[in-house]
This record gives C-alpha cells, sequence and structure tokens, in this order.
C-alpha cells in the first residue's frame, strides 16, 4: 500500500513540475508549483517525518508561494501569456541541461546512500528540538542571521526603487 | 502513525469532494441564461477602463518577505518548545539568541518605514 | 447506565463490532474513516446554518433590532432559506476570467475550512487523528486559504477582485505570525504539540496563566478569519465584497460557508488552547460530557467575537498591519521568552504560573500605554481644531 501511495505521490509530483515550466500563463505555473509542493509534502508523510511536512506546507505552500505570486506580478511583461517563450539560445541551454542531467543520474545511481535501518522514533521531534540547541546550534544561529540579512536586503532594494 | 495521516489523506479527499459535489446540483438545478451584460467584469455598473493589470505596489511584497522570515523563524520554535523541559539552560540562552537577531531584523524593519503601509 | 456514561466512544465500539462481523481490518478502517470523515466534514456547513442565524440575532440585539424572525419561531430556518436561494442562482461566471481556476477557488477554500476539523478534540478519545504536530497542521490548512483567496483573486480579471486579495492576503500574512507564535507560547507551556496532549495540560485552563497568549490568538484568529474589526477587506460598503465579488450562486457560498466554519473552527481552537477544551466538572467519571462542554465554550468564543463585531469601529488598513507588526508580533515573543524564562526556574508548578501570569499582566499594561500614548499622537496629528493646525 505504502508503495502504490509513493508511485502516485511521485507521478503527481513529477506532473506538477513540469506543467510549471511548460504552463503558458505565469500565474498558472505558480498554481502547479503549489501542487508539487503538495506532493513534496505527501513524500516527507511516507518518510515519516510529520513535522517536515507540515512545515513543508506551512512555509512553502502559505508563505513562499504568496512571495514568488506577488512577485509575479511585481515584473511587468512576465504576466502576459503571448510574450515569446524562447530566446535564442535555447539550443545551447539544452545542451547543458543534458550534459547536467546525465552527470547527475550517475551520481545518484551510483552513491551507495546510506539508508536508516531503524524506525523512526516515536518522539523524534523532542530529538529534533534538543538537535537544534545541541549539536546543530552554530547552523540554528547562523540561520537566524541568513534571515535577518535578508529581510535587511529586500527592504533596501525595495526602498532603493521606491526613492 | 501512518494510518492518523491515512486518515487525513481521506478525509481530505472527502472534504474536497463536498464543495464539487455541491456546485454539481447547484449546476443541475439552477438556471442558465448568459448574456453580455451580465458576463462582463464587475466596475461599479460602467465600462471597464483600461487593463485589469494594476499598478502592484512594493509593499505587498515586502510584507510578504518579512512573513516568510518569521514564518521559519516560528517553525524553528516549535522542535525546542516541545523538547523544552529536557533540556538544560543552555536551550533558553540560544533560543533568545535567536530571537534577538530576529527582534534586531524587526527593528531595522520598523526604522526604515518598512512596515508602513504606504 | 455505564454504557452512556462514555455515550460517544461506547457508540463508535459497538459500531465497529457490528461491522467487522462482514468486513476484513482494512475494510473496517477504511468505511471508519468515511463516516468519521462526513460527520466532520459537515462541521463548516453545520456551523454556517446555526451560526448565521446567531450572529444576525445577536447583532440585531446588540443594535437594539429583533433580527429575522419570519422563517420559522425566531427566525431559525433563515439560513435554510438563504441556503436554497444561493443554490438556485443562476452562475454568472465574467468573459475573460480564468475558468478553472475561478472554480478552483472556491472548493479550495471550502475544503481548507474542513480539514481543520481532522484534529479537533471533542473529548476524551474523541478526536479524527490525534496528529503528533496537530497545531501546526491547523496553522498549515490555515494557510491554504491564502493562496485560494490570491486565486479567486487573480481568476476574476477583476480590478477591485485583484486589490481586494491582495489587501487580504497582507493582512492574512501580518496576522499569522503572532497566532503561530501564541501557539508556540501554549506549547511550550504544555510540553506537546498533540491537540488532545494540550488539552490534557490544562489542570487550570491557561487563559488564566498566559492571557496576552490567549489576546493575542484571539486577536490575530479574528483577523484570519475577516471578522470585524478586521474586516475592513469584505464590508459592503467598502470594497464591495472584495476578492469574491465575482462569485455568484453556490460558489459564493461556499465562500461565506469558509468563513463561518473558520469562524467555529477558530472559537474551537481558542476553546481547546485556552479554555481547557472538553475539560470540566466531571468530564473525568462521565466522559460524555466532555464534547457539551467543549461545544458551550466553543460558542460562548462565538458570541465574544460577535459581541465584538456588534461593538467595535472597524479598523483602517495601516492601523490594522501596524498593530499586528509593531504590538502583537513583540508582545507575543516577550511572552514567549518570559514563559521560557520562568519554566527554567527551579519553583513548583503553580508558583511558575503566578509568575508567568505576572508577566503577563505587565506586558499587557506596557502595549497598553504605549498604545494609549501612540494613540494620542496621532489624534493631534490628525486632529481639525486650529490649535493643532
Amino acid at each position: 500500500m505504502q508503495q502504490v501511495m509513493f508511485i502516485v505521490l511521485s507521478l503527481v509530483t513529477l506532473a506538477a513540475a513540469l506543467m510549471v515550466v511548460i504552463a503558458r500563463s505565469m500565474f498558472r505555473a505558480a498554481l502547479w508549483l503549489v501542487l508539487t509542493f503538495f506532493g513534496i509534502a505527501g513524500l516527507f508523510i511516507l518518510l515519516h517525518a510529520e513535522f517536515i511536512a507540515v512545515a513543508q506546507v506551512l512555509i512553502y505552500v502559505g508563505a513562499i508561494s504568496t512571495l514568488i505570486i506577488f512577485a509575479i506580478m511585481l515584473s511587468r511583461g512576465v504576466m502576459d501569456p503571448d510574450a515569446r517563450r524562447f530566446n535564442d539560445q535555447w539550443g545551447v541551454v539544452a545542451g547543458f541541461g543534458a550534459v547536467l542531467f546525465v552527470l547527475l543520474a550517475a551520481v545518484v545511481t551510483r552513491t551507495r546512500w546510506p539508508v536508516a535501518l531503524a524506525d523512526v522514533p516515536a518522539d523524534a521531534i523532542q530529538r529534533l528540538g534538543g538537535d537544534f540547541v545541541g549539536s546543530y546550534v552554530i547552523p540554528f544561529e547562523v540561520a537566524s542571521v541568513l534571515l535577518v540579512v535578508a529581510m535587511i536586503g529586500a527592504i533596501i532594494i525595495a526602498r532603493e526603487q521606491e526613492s | 502513525m501512518l494510518s492518523q495521516y491515512a486518515f487525513i489523506g481521506i478525509f481530505a479527499i472527502i472534504a474536497f469532494a463536498l464543495p464539487v459535489i455541491g456546485l454539481v446540483l447547484a449546476w443541475l438545478i439552477r438556471p442558465k441564461k448568459p448574456n453580455p451584460a451580465k458576463n462582463s467584469t464587475y466596475e461599479c455598473g460602467m465600462e471597464t477602463f483600461g487593463d485589469t493589470w494594476v499598478q502592484f505596489k512594493a509593499q505587498y511584497y515586502l510584507y510578504a518577505l518579512i512573513f516568510v522570515v518569521f514564518d521559519v523563524e516560528a517553525i524553528f520554535v516549535f522542535p525546542w518548545a516541545v523538547a523544552y523541559n529536557k533540556l538544560g539552560l543552555y536551550a533558553l540562552v540560544e533560543m533568545v539568541l535567536f530571537v534577538f537577531i530576529l527582534l534586531g531584523g524587526l527593528l531595522y524593519a520598523w526604522q526604515k518605514k518598512a512596515l508602513e503601509w504606504r | 447506565m455505564d454504557y452512556i456514561r462514555d455515550f460517544f466512544v461506547n457508540i463508535a465500539r459497538s459500531w465497529t463490532a457490528w461491522i467487522s462481523t462482514f468486513l476484513p481490518d482494512w475494510g473496517v478502517s477504511l468505511v471508519n474513516y468515511i463516516v468519521v470523515g462526513i460527520i466532520l466534514v459537515l462541521m463548516p456547513v453545520l456551523a454556517t446554518l446555526t451560526l448565521t442565524w446567531m450572529e444576525r440575532k445577536v447583532i440585531g440585539r446588540i443594535q437594539n433590532r429583533i433580527g429575522p424572525n419570519r422563517v420559522g419561531p425566531w427566525g431559525i430556518f433563515q439560513a435554510i432559506a438563504d441556503a436554497v436561494k444561493m443554490l438556485i442562482k443562476e452562475d454568472i461566471i465574467p468573459d475573460r476570467a480564468d475558468r478553472p481556476v475561478f472554480n478552483l477557488a472556491p472548493i479550495l477554500i471550502a475544503g481548507a475550512a474542513g480539514l481543520l476539523w481532522a484534529v479537533m478534540p471533542f473529548g476524551r478519545r474523541m478526536i479524527g487523528a490525534d496528529l503528533n504536530v496537530g497545531v501546526l497542521y491547523i496553522v498549515a490548512v490555515g494557510s491554504i486559504t491564502t493562496v485560494a483567496v490570491i486565486m479567486a483573486g487573480w481568476a476574476s480579471n477583476n480590478k477591485f477582485a485583484l486589490i481586494g486579495a491582495f489587501r487580504v492576503v497582507a493582512q492574512l500574512l501580518s496576522y499569522e505570525v503572532p497566532m503561530i507564535l501564541s501557539i508556540a507560547t501554549v506549547v511550550l507551556l504544555a510540553g506537546t504539540m498533540r491537540m488532545m496532549g494540550i488539552v490534557e495540560a490544562q489542570v487550570i485552563p491557561f487563559i488564566f496563566i498566559l492571557p496576552v497568549a490567549f489576546i493575542g490568538y484571539f486577536l490575530a484568529a479574528a483577523a484570519e478569519v475577516g471578522r470585524a474589526p478586521f474586516d475592513l477587506l469584505e464590508a459592503d460598503s467598502e470594497i464591495v465584497a472584495g476578492y469574491f465579488v465575482e462569485y455568484s450562486g453556490l460558489k459564493f457560498g461556499w465562500f461565506y460557508i469558509a468563513e463561518y466554519g473558520n469562524l467555529f473552527a477558530v472559537s474551537a481552537i481558542t476553546a481547546t488552547l485556552f479554555l481547557g477544551g472538553w475539560r470540566g466538572p466531571f468530564a473525568n467519571a462521565v466522559p460524555a460530557l466532555g464534547p457539551l462542554y467543549f461545544i458551550i465554550k466553543t460558542i460562548l468564543v462565538v458570541f465574544l467575537l460577535m459581541w465584538i463585531r456588534g461593538t467595535w469601529p472597524r479598523f483602517r488598513i495601516d492601523q490594522m498591519l501596524a498593530f499586528a507588526w509593531k504590538v502583537l508580533v513583540p508582545a507575543s515573543l516577550a511572552n514567549l521568552l518570559w514563559v521560557a524564562v520562568v519554566l527554567k526556574l527551579p519553583l513548583p508548578a503553580p508558583v511558575q504560573w503566578i509568575l508567568m501570569l505576572g508577566g503577563n499582566l505587565l506586558i499587557l499594561f506596557v502595549a497598553a500605554t504605549l498604545l494609549g500614548r501612540a494613540a494620542k499622537r496621532d489624534a493631534a496629528k490628525h486632529s481639525l481644531t486650529p490649535a493643532a493646525v
């Protein structure tokens, strides 16, 4: 049963991701992206990572999708469905894309991924919280600095444009 | 644990099916008489002028961005809050540091009037 | 007699036992999921039918009039009349609207309103799914509404709808932060994210320990649902129904159901987080009383929200957003840190609670003082007396 759910969710996620790239209207593309995020959240649940799944929905669907849609609307011209979709360099880009695909496929299929043999512990979230302030405290604090830097940067750029 | 999410999955299907069923029912019952005046866009009874594309204020984007920052911060708080009772004093100190850094950011936004509506 | 004591759970057990006789295990689970799902999904619809009546009566009385009283005794069938009207109205889709997205938006919003009910603790062992991340699930489902609002506003191809949608989203985003932070404070005190766990941890209801968190969550949730005094964006005198101006018939009806469903859900969450949920006198001995207490507390909060709607004037959008970011967010953060500090002090629990309450009252006092000063400055700036000019 889990296998079936995994296949269904993966197909949905991949199809939605494909539609993001193919869709004509940028807004529709953003909506397909939202579906992709939901698919990923479902995959997290299959991995027993419920906190990450809920965080995925909260942050990606709730906040980042909105941000992306606002960004789309801020830039004129991208909303125009009749604009040219491919510029002149598409051949070169397709070539690079194919090379990247081959490289990634090789890496992904040949690495020995460490698979956890034990079940996810019941108090996974407590352990996560403990790790935030324990072993991973430096990334934790750096994350807050990163967030503030992003905020300050955006404010500076937005304010510059206004004045 | 997964069975709980199986319930959520089935529940989601039911929750989204209910409006669909309702709308199908309404589609069967209601009159369908489109005419150009009814179908035109609503603009207080007048003809629309100009494109629907509106001047999008950068302020909206700023609100969304500051929201993303605080949303992520809040997400970090939850596992810490759940594990708090078993952790030592260092947990408090590190979270205070985390929050203060973000409060600094909020203060900066406040000073630069990024939180004002205009 | 014993059967009635834990009535609902026993009914569920008898039912499960009966269907187990002719269904395999997975069939039993599936049927139970579907039955519970249908019952829970009808909560927003039930809420709309009863709460719209309640609202019109309560607001009517506050405004010194009677409210609907023609359709049935005391007008209780008014909601059914409204529902029938919405069903049979013609569905007008504007010309250049984006049809799939236009049709999807009300479905998403109504579905999200229903999804919330999966984690509501009605009583001991009466919950759809007691997720380990219960409260976060609630916030996450709420954030789906944000996307649905943008979809509705954009797909209508209407300037007013689009502007209305942006403003609503700005409001939703701004108030989601104090909401999450207040919930985080409760989680900190209760030590768990499970809704059932939070109810069980409330030996005394959390409103008496964390009034700031209660006020923060209450106001933020009111703003999230779009209730007055935060209803600038759907007030009929302002932006003509805002982002759903182009919707008619049952599609509009689903937006409406979602609004009242969310109102009911938010009140239920407040009751769970701050008023003790299904706890009450004799609730331990007679678990069947649990849902009764739960409903009573929820209706109390709903009444409080309606009372506020009928009494307070509306906020302007700049006041509203400033209030969220400059008052609620710092207050919620201060509260969170204070609770964290107090929890680490080596004192017995009741003393800690009193300290937390003290800190909360201090935060309230400081916030009120600063707000008072800011209001005076604002009034002096906008006043039209010759002295100020």
